[in-house]
């Protein structure tokens, strides 16, 4: 069939603009990059504003800077934070302890168990912390059924208030650790280590780990956030932690809360760079082999 | 007795039996594959050797000791992955010496091992790197180096050359039976190329559907398949059907043609009789003396290289044939359409009885006289 030159023009033309052929490459770009920088400002600004208007009503006070020092000066400060910080570090050392082997093996030995194992993960987002808490007193308080007076020392409590932040994390932890198995042929890994004689502990803490670290590292992070910011389970269970201490703070001080919301950001933010400062030492890289 | 026992083993998964009634001596020093296509039970017979798997009945033995039950890392088998199974956290000089550390060996002869293996894949000064920085081909010599640093009792390979590219398959095979040859181990292979068992092996297992077909040298399997599986998946194969002429002569008619065959045959006159030729044992032209000969008219021409590919049109409804001639300097292929006379010796046909024949001739490889 034949085209009258009109058509074929205006055909061109439609192709041009359909394919964007028609305009300079540069307009293109400028474009874009416009679009990034818009983009980008409205993401700092809505994370920058509200740590700026903190900042300003933490200078509120005569003295600039006295929230600030006054905070440094106080010891509950520095032992909630020591008591947070200490609680953070036995959760995710628990999660590890108990994640790691389990993501494992439910990926290498039974995979169908893998939905249950998934939906347990994530009762703690149907189950709120409040729930939780009046559970676990009930429970571990010394009264029926079991009469275990857990909740009656210190020592008690403090392992109670970790078992609930391991539930708590539960399901950043184990998604973490098993986004990182997926990406790994751990199967071959493991026949490959037994086929030289290597045992489960050899194979879990030199072939396993290892290639998961960055993934573990990841959960770490966010249940290294968790567990500094958390106040209803420490509250309930009567803990020193952070959370209740800066609610505490919240309620009788005007420019000191303020100062410690960005002290306790500052710290966390130093407490996860140096995780990943020592994630980032350890060598090597995870490869995942195609096979068809 | 062999050094590599296999008896009567099975494996079921749940209602599926994967592997039955395999049995098998390997000789100390051999160099075995288990050929066959997917599914047919081939890696799951070496799963279980290495022991990943437990076989449902049956007993593996290697030197004489039941290993049936034992844990993978109590038996001293190395194995070589398709997907290398390289440990991405750790140095090819410590993926090396991983069996040897596992082992408590002392740090220095780790060294030297891990040395001597390194030099024994040619990759002496790559160490240092980790898995991700060598290519695909230095990645299974690695692993290959891996598993034999423990100096194995049976060295396993499930297709280690499969994730490689032609060329490099061709060269890394040749060079894993040239360590093998040195080193004298005991070795099972398993792969789906006919090439790859063919050129590398001492004996070869041919599998199909969790059985063993044929157990032999590689020379046997090609030449003289004991089951049309074997006759159809090594190699290419020409079936020609025709009728019986005269049993006691070994004389048939293949359309209008008539064709004598070294043997009797078991027919009566008048009866169907099908046989199988290789391309390569048929020639262009009129032969030697007592060659048989068929002729035909060109109707597809291949050029592979080496080898010209003619496939024939038989006169009097014979069918067609494949069948392969040299690309010398100077060879002037025949064209299409051209009427031309080949010839086979009566020794190269295989007479196949009918229903091995019907199994054959309904594989797609293969060439049918209607």
């Amino acid at each position: 069939m034949s085209q009258s030159p009109t058509t074929i023009a205006s055909t061109v033309a439609a192709q041009a603009v359909a394919t964007g052929s028609g305009k300079p490459g540069s307009h293109r770009r400028r474009r874009d990059r416009l679009v990034w920088w818009v983009v980008l400002i409205i993401g700092v600004t809505y994370f920058v504003l509200p740590l700026f208007a903190t900042f300003q009503v933490s200078l509120g006070m005569t003295v600039p800077f006295k929230a600030y020092t006054n905070t440094f000066n106080d010891p509950k400060f520095w032992y909630s934070l020591l008591y947070s910080a200490v609680c953070a570090i036995g959760t995710i050392l628990f999660s590890i302890a108990l994640i790691v082997p389990t993501a494992y093996w439910a990926r290498l030995k039974v995979p169908r168990a893998r939905p249950a194992i998934e939906f347990i993960t994530l009762l703690p987002f149907v189950v709120p912390p409040v729930v939780l808490v009046f559970g676990l007193i009930q429970v571990y308080g010394g009264g029926p059924p079991l009469g275990l007076p857990i909740t009656s020392t210190d020592l008690g409590s403090t392992f109670l208030l970790i078992a609930a932040y391991v539930v708590l994390s539960l399901p950043y932890m184990y998604r973490s650790v098993d986004n990182g198995l997926r990406a790994v042929d751990i199967q071959s890994l493991t026949e490959a280590a037994q086929s030289l004689g290597a045992g489960w502990p050899t194979i879990i803490f030199r072939v396993i780990l290892p290639n998961v670290r960055l993934s573990v590292l990841s959960g770490a992070f966010l249940t290294f956030a968790i567990v500094m910011g958390e106040y209803t389970i420490a509250n309930f269970l009567a803990r020193p932690a952070f959370g209740p201490y800066l609610s505490f703070l919240g309620r009788t001080k005007t420019f000191e809360p303020a100062a410690v919301t960005l002290i306790s950001f500052g710290l966390t933010w130093l407490a996860m760079a140096m995780i990943a400062l020592i994630g980032r030492k350890s060598r090597g890289r995870v490869t995942v082999v195609a096979v068809k | 007795m062999g050094f590599l026992e296999l008896e009567g083993v099975r494996k079921e998964f749940a209602t599926h039996v994967a592997v039955q009634g395999f049995d098998l001596d390997v000789p100390r020093g051999d160099f075995v594959s288990f050929l066959g296509p997917s599914g047919c039970g081939k890696t799951t017979t070496l799963r279980m050797i290495a022991g990943f798997e437990l076989p449902t009945a049956g007993s593996i033995r290697i030197d004489g000791q039941d290993i049936s039950r034992t844990p993978p890392h109590d038996r001293n088998v190395g194995m070589v992955f398709q997907s290398y199974a390289l440990f991405p956290n750790m140095t090819v000089a410590d993926n090396i010496g991983f069996g040897l550390r596992v082992r408590h060996v002392k740090k220095d002869d780790i060294r030297r091992k891990v040395s001597e293996m390194l030099d024994l894949i040619h990759l002496a000064g790559k160490g240092g790197q980790y898995p991700y920085e060598l290519s695909g081909g230095m990645q299974q010599r690695v692993a290959l180096a891996r598993a034999l640093a423990i100096e194995p009792r049976v060295l396993l390979l499930d297709e280690p050359l499969s994730a490689l590219d032609a060329k490099i398959r061709v060269a890394l095979r040749q060079e894993i039976r040239a360590i093998q040859r040195q080193l004298g181990i005991t070795t099972v292979y398993v792969t789906h190329d006919q090439e790859e068992a063919l050129s590398l092996s001492d004996t070869i297992v041919v599998m199909s559907e969790g059985r063993v077909e044929q157990i032999g040298p590689p020379s046997a399997i090609y030449g003289s398949p004991a089951t049309p599986f074997v006759a159809r998946f090594v190699g290419q194969l020409n079936v020609l059907t025709g009728t019986v002429a005269d049993p006691k002569a070994g004389r048939m008619s293949v359309g209008d043609q008539a064709i004598t065959l070294g043997a009797p045959l078991t027919g009566a006159v008048g009866s169907e009789a099908s046989l199988a030729i290789r391309p390569e044992a048929i020639e262009l032209g009129a032969g030697e003396d007592g060659a048989q000969r068929l002729v035909g008219v060109v109707e597809d021409i291949q050029f592979l290289g080496p080898v010209i590919r003619v496939r024939l049109r038989l006169d009097g409804a014979g069918g067609s044939l494949l069948f392969d001639t040299f690309n010398r300097p100077g060879t002037v292929p025949p064209v299409l359409g051209e009427r031309v006379t080949v010839s086979f010796p009566s020794a190269s046909a295989l007479v196949l009885d009918a229903t091995a024949a019907a199994v054959a001739a309904s594989e797609t490889d293969i060439e049918e006289t209607p």
